[in-house]
C-alpha cells in the first residue's frame, strides 16, 4: 500500500518536472528519467512485460529520438544562418 | 486569443474536465479489488489451453493476435513515414555540395573522438546485448519479455558501435538492404502465420503448430514463431528509423573525417 | 488509498494538456504529448491490479496463486509502442516544419500561403 502511494506521487511529481522545463535537450534527460520511474511503477504494480517494454522505449528510444531530432534541428538552423549571411554580403 | 486568455480558458475547461473525469472513474471497483471475469478465467485456463506460462505473451500473440498485428503494422507504416519524411531532398544535397566550407565543418565544431574508456565499453556491451535481446526475444513466452522489448533490444546494439565512434561500420550495418528485407520478412511473416491458421484450421491466426510442453522453449505453437517475427521486424524497424535520423549526420561526420 | 491512482491518471493529463497549451517549443510540445499519453497506462494499471496478487506469468508459480489482470497489460504494451511510433513520426513533421517555416515556436507560424 504504501509503496504503490509513494510511488504514484513519485510519478505525478516527476511529470509536473518535465512538463515546466521548458528546454527540450534538459527534458530528454527528464523524459528519460521519467520512463525509468514508471517502470518502477509497473514493475510494482506486477506488470513485468509492461516494464520491460516502457524501459526500452520510454528510456531508451524516446530520448534518443529526441536527442537526434534536436541534433538535425540545429544543424539546419546553422546552415541556415549562413547562408543568410551570405546573402547579406553577396548583396 | 492572447496567450493569457487562452490561458485562462484552459484552466477552466481543464478543472471542469478533472472533475467530470473523476467523477465518471468513481463508478470503477476501487484499485486493488479486480472484480472482472477474464483476468482470472484467462489465468487459470491459458497454461492448459496454450501450453505457455507467459499469459501476457499469449494474450498478446494469440487470443488477441489481430490486435498485436495491427500495432505491429503501426510500427512498420511509421518507420515508412519517418524514412520520407526524413529523406534527403534534391536541394539539401545540390547545397550541401555548394557550402562545403560550412562553419559547422570547422576543426571547433566536430564532435570530439570518443574517449578510449567509451569505446571499450559500448564495443565490449555490443555482443552481450546482441546474446540478452535474443534471448529476451526467444523466451517470450517463458518469462517476461517478447517480440518487442527483445527487438528494441537488439535495435540498440548499432546504436553503441555508433557511440563508440566506429562510423563506417555503423553505416555498414545500418544501410545495408538486409535490414529493409528483415523488416519485411518479419511483417510478412506474421500475416503468413495468420494464413496458415486460416488454411490449416479455419480461423485466422488460430494456433495450428504443435503446442509442445509448457516450459520448453519451443511452446506455444505459433506463439513462438509469431514472437520470433515480431522480434524481427521491430528490431529492423527501429534501425531504419534511426538511420533515417542520423543519415545526414552521419554523413558530415564521414566527410569531416576524411 | 483505493482511488489515488485515478486520481494520479486525471493529474498527468491535466499537466500533459498544460503543457501543451502554453507550449513555446515544437519539441516541448511533443515530449508533453508522450506525457499524457501515460496518464492512460496509470489508469489501465490500476484497473487491473489485484491488491496481493502477483504477475501474470507462471513459470515456476502455480497456476492457481491470485494474479493480476494479463488483457489490460496487453493493451498496455500496445499503448507503448503506439507511443513512440507517435513520437517519432510527430518528430519528423516537427523537423520538415522547422525546415520550411524557420521556426519552432507555435505562435510564430503564419498562415499557410498560397
Amino acid at each position: 500500500m504504501f509503496l504503490q502511494f509513494t510511488i504514484l506521487s513519485f510519478v505525478a511529481v516527476t511529470a509536473t518536472a518535465v512538463v515546466l522545463t521548458r528546454d527540450p535537450a534538459k527534458q530528454a534527460i527528464g523524459i528519460s528519467f521519467y520512463g525509468l520511474v514508471m517502470a518502477l511503477m509497473f514493475f510494482i504494480f506486477q506488470a513485468p512485460d509492461v516494464a520491460l517494454s516502457q524501459i526500452v522505449i520510454g528510456a531508451v528510444a524516446l530520448p534518443l529520438m529526441i536527442l537526434l531530432a534536436l541534433t538535425k534541428i540545429r544543424h539546419h538552423e546553422e546552415e541556415q544562418r549562413t547562408r543568410h549571411k551570405n546573402e547579406k554580403e553577396a548583396a | 486569443m492572447k496567450r493569457r486568455g487562452r490561458l485562462i480558458f484552459f484552466l477552466l475547461s481543464a478543472a471542469a474536465f478533472a472533475g467530470v473525469y473523476l467523477w465518471g472513474l468513481r463508478g470503477l471497483p476501487a484499485v486493488g479489488h479486480y472484480r472482472g471475469p477474464y483476468g482470472d478465467v484467462l489465468n487459470r485456463v491459458a497454461t492448459y489451453e496454450r501450453h505457455v506460462t507467459d499469459i501476457v505473451t499469449a494474450v498478446n500473440f494469440d487470443y488477441r493476435g489481430f490486435d498485436t498485428l495491427g500495432e505491429e503494422f503501426i510500427l512498420f507504416m511509421s518507420v515508412i513515414g519517418g524514412s520520407v519524411l526524413l529523406r534527403r531532398q534534391r536541394e539539401e544535397e545540390k547545397g550541401e555540395h555548394r557550402d562545403d566550407n560550412l562553419a559547422d565543418e570547422s576543426p571547433e565544431r566536430q564532435a570530439p573522438q570518443p574517449s578510449d574508456a567509451v569505446r571499450v565499453l559500448t564495443l565490449g556491451l555490443v555482443g552481450p546485448l546482441v546474446v540478452f535481446g535474443l534471448y529476451i526475444v526467444a523466451h517470450g513466452q517463458l518469462t517476461p519479455g517478447g517480440g518487442f522489448q527483445g527487438g528494441v533490444i537488439l535495435a540498440t546494439a548499432p546504436l553503441l558501435v555508433y557511440l563508440a565512434g566506429d562510423l563506417k561500420k555503423f553505416k555498414q550495418i545500418t544501410s545495408h538492404t538486409l535490414v529493409e528485407v528483415g523488416e519485411a520478412v518479419g511483417a510478412g511473416g506474421y500475416l503468413g502465420i495468420g494464413l496458415a491458421g486460416l488454411i490449416m484450421g479455419g480461423a485466422y491466426l488460430r494456433n495450428v503448430a504443435a503446442l509442445g510442453q509448457t516450459g520448453n522453449i519451443n511452446s506455444g505453437g505459433t506463439i513462438a514463431l509469431i514472437n520470433l517475427a515480431t522480434g524481427l521486424e521491430v528490431a529492423a524497424g527501429f534501425v531504419l528509423l534511426l538511420y533515417a535520423f542520423l543519415e545526414q549526420t552521419l554523413e558530415i561526420r564521414l566527410r569531416g573525417e576524411k | 488509498m483505493s482511488f489515488f491512482p485515478y486520481v494520479v491518471a486525471a493529474w498527468l493529463f491535466v499537466i500533459g494538456l498544460y503543457g501543451i497549451v502554453t507550449s513555446r517549443n515544437f519539441v516541448h510540445l511533443v515530449i508533453c504529448l508522450a506525457v499524457l499519453q501515460s496518464s492512460t497506462y496509470v489508469l489501465l494499471l490500476s484497473i487491473g491490479y489485484r491488491a496481493g496478487g502477483t504477475a501474470p506469468v507462471f513459470a515456476g508459480v502455480p497456476v492457481g496463486t491470485p494474479a493480476v489482470d494479463p488483457v489490460v497489460q496487453a493493451l498496455m504494451l500496445t499503448d507503448i509502442v503506439v507511443e513512440a511510433t507517435v513520437v517519432a513520426l510527430l518528430l519528423a513533421l516537427v523537423l520538415q516544419l522547422q525546415k520550411h517555416a524557420d521556426t519552432l515556436d507555435p505562435d510564430k507560424l503564419k498562415a499557410l500561403e498560397g
